[in-house]
Formats: structure tokens, sequence, C-alpha cells
């Protein structure tokens, strides 16, 4: 009867660790040199950014309308319901637009690149790329953290915009409050730490979901049914350090930017 | 007779008896399964060697290592004289430009119609679209699949997979090709169908190849028969003739048990290996 190993297991977690940091870091270093697959960027730019958009835009439209239904009941209480923009706009840039963004994506992409690289590695096709004389790495992969990384970026802020948007229909059609006042108060609560913060965050989920979704498919193992739980664990894995690293960019801005 | 004419890389350079493929006691193991031990063996310029053995003994490992898609634990692999494990990523892609190869389950690029699987390797060269097409529709009249030139490999049966592998494998008439297990899974008819596309090659282009089979039929038929240009078709070597240029090399439990001539293998008395062939 085999037991739980711990030490098996330190072993096989540094290992993957060490995996990971390697295939991460080929590339990304493959960006600066040599063959770069354009057409690849591109097509994984519409896949992903394009193909993310409704998702995206109706995550961050719903969003801010609850954010604002919420906040106006607690506000009420303490007679500043006119801060509602204020606090919609805070929270959208901040934290829920880069965070439900990220997650968003993570969950149709991350996915959808650990079971196609998957699906290629367990029927040879990875092997088969290699011997036909291209690296993988830089045809599959790389193009993956470019177009995930740029895209994630802009989609981050379309999910701001349509977040703030929803939160002042919500204002005005149900809440009755006046709609400049609204802007005004999102407008001015919004400062440059705040901004930047809320655009840094994006960057390292791209490369987060990008890198996890291409390395889970590069190590598939077993067949369809390890397709599938490689589909699974990047998922997981991509959408847990999303947040871990939303967590720690936002101590890092608060000691840039005190905000 | 339809025969190849793509204008061909610059082939390797070397001496003429330099082995294309050499293999010094290498090895290579999976956690503590030993698969292969000691591995010594070469292939010249011009040799077919075939590769026996039973299921699970280590062929297509065998394969991967020839081509550099793995690396052995000990022992040293040249290929065209260079030392793969002297090689740096780059050179073992550059390497690669010289092989082609066949895998077991054709790994055909599911996303990518016939003539962009074919055309594949010129694609990422960048070479003329138009010559391109050009030199895929004369490699698939060499594998007589021309008609099924815009489908999909999910539209494709086995036999037909295993013909566009052989396709893409051969469209820069490589210096080295390298099948792994082409007949593996396919009825008896398209097995014969394949058997005579590898010797169809062997005889036209004179290609060193190294061959994976379970089948000792498909091995023994390729020993005793050649392309015959006149029918377009294989035909027996007169008078029970073995072709000179096929050799075996048989792997047991993960060791060389036979390294020879077909005359050799027919004849040996080792009793394993009489076993196994009868």
């Amino acid at each position: 009867m085999n037991f739980f190993s711990p030490e098996a297991y330190a072993k096989r977690t540094v290992a993957s660790v060490q995996e990971y940091s390697l295939l991460s870091g080929r590339a990304v270093a493959n960006i600066f040199s040599g063959k770069r697959y354009a057409a690849d960027i591109w097509t994984q730019m519409d896949s992903i950014g394009v193909g993310s958009l409704p998702i995206v835009v109706l995550t961050g439209f719903f969003t801010g309308c609850v954010l604002a239904l919420q906040a106006a009941v607690s506000l009420k209480e303490f007679g500043a319901v006119g801060m509602t923009g204020r606090l919609v706009a805070l929270s959208m840039v901040k934290e829920l637009g880069p965070v439900l963004t990220g997650l968003m994506v993570s969950g149709r992409n991350a996915s959808g690149m650990a079971s196609e690289i998957g699906s290629m590695k367990v029927s040879e096709q990875i092997d088969a790329m290699r011997a036909l004389g291209t690296d993988p790495i830089r045809k599959l992969v790389t193009p993956r953290i470019i177009a995930t990384v740029t895209m994630l970026f802009f989609l981050t802020i379309i999910s701001d915009a349509c977040g703030t948007a929803g939160g002042a229909l919500v204002s005005v059609v149900l809440l009755r409050l006046n709609g400049s006042t609204f802007f005004h108060t999102a407008y001015m609560s919004l400062q440059h730490g705040d901004i930047v913060g809320g655009l840094v965050k994006p960057l390292l989920s791209g490369f987060i979901i990008a890198t996890i979704g291409c390395y889970y498919g590069m190590t598939t193992k077993g067949g369809t049914q390890g397709v599938g739980r490689a589909t699974t664990q990047a998922v997981v894995v991509s959408s847990v350090l999303i947040i871990l690293g939303d967590f720690l960019v936002t101590q890092l801005m608060i000691g840039i930017f005190g905000r | 007779m339809t025969s190849v004419t793509t204008p061909k890389r610059t082939p390797v350079d070397l001496e003429h008896d330099t082995p294309i493929v050499e293999f010094r006691n290498v090895s290579i193991a999976f956690d503590d399964n030993k698969v292969l031990q000691n591995i010594t063996f070469c292939v010249k310029r011009g040799e077919t060697r075939i590769i026996l053995g039973p299921a699970g003994v280590g062929k297509s490992v065998l394969m991967k290592l020839a081509n550099g898609l793995m690396l052995p634990d000990s022992g040293e692999i040249l290929i065209f004289a260079k030392s793969l494990g002297h090689m740096t990523e780059a050179e073992i892609y550059e390497m690669r430009a010289h092989v082609g190869m066949v895998f077991q389950e054709s790994a055909l690029f599911d996303s990518l119609d016939v003539e962009d699987n074919v055309a594949y390797r010129l694609n990422e060269e960048h070479v003329d679209p138009t010559e391109t097409h050009d030199r895929v529709v004369e490699v698939l009249q060499f594998v007589e699949l021309e008609k099924a030139i815009d489908k999909f490999p999910s539209e494709l049966s086995g036999g037909m997979r295993r013909r566009v592998s052989i396709a893409r494998a051969i469209i820069n008439k490589p210096d080295l090709i390298l099948y792994d297990s082409p007949t593996g899974g396919l009825d008896p008819i398209t097995s014969t169908t394949i058997v005579e596309l590898v010797v169809k090659q062997r005889d036209v282009t004179h290609t060193t190849s190294l061959l994976i089979t379970h089948r000792l039929q498909d091995a023994f038929t390729l020993a005793t028969h050649r392309y015959d240009p006149a029918t377009g078709h294989m035909a027996k070597i007169p008078d029970n003739g073995i072709d000179d240029s096929t050799k075996f090399l048989v792997l047991h439990e993960g060791k060389v048990v036979f390294d020879g001539t077909t005359d050799e293998l027919v004849h040996s008395e080792d009793p394993w290996l009489r076993e196994y062939i009868s």
C-alpha cells in the first residue's frame, strides 16, 4: 500500500515551480530575440481580447450596477448618498475592474489555452512541431503571453468604464441621483495612484493567465482525462494567483502612492 | 510513375562511410524503469534500419532520442556525425531541418488542412506561396493523396493520415527519415500501401531511414521487395533476393539483442530471437 509521502510531494512541487519558471523565462526571452509569430499574436489577441469582450462588458456593467445599489443603501444612513459615484469609481478602478476582468478572462482563456495545448501535447502535435523545427514555446506560449497581457490591459479599462456607466445608470434611473454629481464625484475621487494601481494589476494577471494556462497545457499527461485535469488546474491556480497578485500589487501601490 | 523532384535543402556534407545515426552506450530511465540500456548501433548512409521488438521495449523512445526530442541519461548519440549532447537548442532545431519524422499516430495538426500540414515546414521558412503549393501537390502525388489537399485531418481515414504524415516528413527531401510505427493500428491492406510508400521512398531517393514496426510481415516485405518504376508498385525481388540496404535491430528488455542483415536475422541461433520471428 502506498502512503502519502511529504518528501515526494515537496520534490514534485519544487520541480513544478522550477519547470514553470523555466517555461515563463524562456517565453519572455523569446519576445526579445529570434523569430516572431506576428500572425499568431494577432489571432490570439482576437480570440482573447475580442472574444472576451461580451463577458467583460456584462460583468463590469452589472458589477457597477450592484455596487451603486449597495453603496447607496449604506451611504444613505450617513446622509452621504451623493458620494455613490466616488465609491463606485474607486471600487471599480482600483479593485473590481482589474480583479473581476482577470478572473473572467482566466475562466475563459486559461482553460482554453490549457485544453488546446494539452490536446496537442497528448496527440504528439507538440513533438511533431519540434520535429519540424519549430520551438513550441516560441510558437505557442510567447504569442499568448503578449496577447493576454496587452488585451487584458484594455479589457480592464473597458470593464472600469462599463462599471462606472452601470453605476451611473442605476444612480440616475433607480436612485434618482443627479448624473452630473455622480460623474463629478467619481472623477474628483480618482487620483494618479489609483489609475496606475488599477492598470498594473491586469499586466500581472495577464501574465499569470497565459503562463499558467500554457504551463498546464505543455505538461499535460494521461490522454483526454489529463486534458480535463489540466484545464481545471489551470483555472484554479490562475484564479488564486490573480487574487494573490492583486493583494501584493495593492500593498506595493499603497507603499508607493500611500493609498 | 510520380517522382518527387522538389528542390532539396543543402544536404548534410559527410564522408561517404560516416554513419548518419550512431548510438554509443545510450541509456535512459523513467523513474525506476530502465527503458533503454547501453544501446549501441549505427546506421550508414542510404541504409534502412528496421527496429523490431515487443511492445513497450522502448522503440519509440529510441526514435525520439534520435531526433533530439529526448536526451539520454548516459551515452552519446551522433546524428550526421555531431553529438546531440554537445549541440545547443538552436543547433538541434537546425539539425531537425534535415530529418523527417512520421509519428505513431500521425500527429497531424488538427486545426490545419492537409495542404497546410504538409506545407508546415515550408511556411515556417517563408517559402514563396506558389512554390509551396506546387511542392505540396507534388509530394501529395507521391503519396497518391492529391485529392485530399483541402481536407482536414478529422475527415481522413487512419491510412490517409499516415500518408499525409509521410508527405509532411519528405517535403523538403530530408537526409534522414524516422518512421515511428507507420503501419501501427492499420488494417493489413492499408499497411501494405504504407509499406509500399516506404519502399518507394527508399528506392527512389535512397534516403537513410529508421523504421519501427511491430509487424514482422511488414519488416520482411521491406527487406524482400523493391520499387518497380515501370509498374509504379513494389514487387518481390527475384530469386528470393534481399534488399542489401535494409538491416535489422531487435530490442528486448531495453537491450539490443540483434543488429545485422536480414539473412543473419533469419539464420540466428538465439532461442528468443527464433521464437520472436517465428
